[in-house]
């Protein structure tokens, strides 16, 4: 047996272990704090798939974009509306879960189904190491220029768009604002450093 | 069959890690009530699909890699997504001030 091989086969395992219990406790934990650092697991571990499938660019991009951009996102998001609330119960909630989960595992089983028996004709998996970074630059660069041009203006109307979604419509009365103009800086004002109750 | 001690890993092998991520996805996105869960859900089904992109741009396409090219494509947009989505909900929540799906019925029939 090859060591490289059983190498990368332990590693394959211990990480898609990683990725599908990872996956199952960001679906079904009841506290959301513990599923979003879960998701984040499960992201570190699809970017050492993509290591174990020669992509380092990718891998380094899956890392930056979605550890730590879109994660730290949704941690943002969580804590902003983090309260707890009492859900209000739904009847047929236990059926809903139970066929959804039956759909489900029928499409699990449909998509393993042709996974497997499918005689995959391929020529096996092919290295071409550190190329790779340059070959997606052509690509980007060449064929891909239309898409990555409009993957810029998607970006940009993106965070224009939640910006403005996001933004909280403060209007601020007048007569606040001419208080304002009349107090010179907030360094102005005499602000003691210790309240009164706090030397007692 | 997958764990073919002598070669390298199969194809086979990732599409079912992919599959599995994905049913994982759509389950939770069908019955979160949480709002931010079902943002979630929705990252780790762009993941599944990412995985498939990448096996097999490694198994068929090892030279050309354009499936390397569209999953950099797929995690753009799966960004965009994420920042677009929360900000929509963090809008509802100031609007509703709950995070439960099951009251976001505002454009029902």
């Amino acid at each position: 047996m090859n060591i490289a091989y059983s190498t990368e086969l332990i590693c394959f395992l211990i990480l898609s272990a990683v990725i599908i219990s990872g996956s199952l406790a960001v679906v079904l934990l009841q506290n959301i704090v513990y599923s979003a650092f879960l998701l984040g697991g499960v992201f570190m571990s699809v970017a050492g798939l993509y290591l174990l499938l020669n992509a380092s660019f990718v891998a380094a991009a899956q890392i930056l974009v979605y550890v730590g951009a879109v994660n730290v996102l949704i941690l943002f998001a969580i804590m902003l509306v983090n309260k707890k609330e009492k859900l209000k119960p739904i009847e047929g909630l236990k059926n809903r879960k139970l066929i959804s989960g039956g759909v489900c595992g029928g499409l699990l089983i449909l998509l393993l189904r042709v996974s497997i028996t499918t005689q995959w004709n391929i020529p096996g998996p092919t290295s071409i190491g550190e190329e790779a970074t340059e070959r997606i630059g052509e690509h980007l660069f060449t064929d891909y220029l239309l898409p990555f041009e409009l993957a810029s203006i998607l970006l940009l109307m993106a965070m224009i768009g939640a910006i403005v979604l996001a933004r909280r419509d403060v209007s601020i009365p007048t007569d606040y604002l001419n208080d304002m103009k009349n107090k010179k800086s907030l360094s102005d004002k005499k602000i003691p450093l210790l309240t009164e109750n706090s030397l007692k | 069959m997958l764990s073919n001690p002598i070669g390298p890993v199969p194809l086979q092998a990732y599409l079912i890690v992919a599959a599995f991520l994905f049913c994982t996805g759509v389950w939770g996105l069908i019955n979160s009530r949480n709002a931010v869960r079902v943002l979630m859900s929705i990252e780790l089904m762009l993941n599944a699909v990412n995985i498939n992109l990448m096996s097999f741009s490694s198994y068929i396409d090892g030279s050309i890699i354009r499936g390397q090219v569209f999953s950099i494509f797929v995690i753009t947009v799966a960004a965009a997504e994420a920042a677009v989505g929360l900000a929509i909900l963090l809008s509802l929540y100031r609007n509703r001030v709950t995070i439960d799906m099951e009251s976001f019925n505002l454009l029902k029939w």
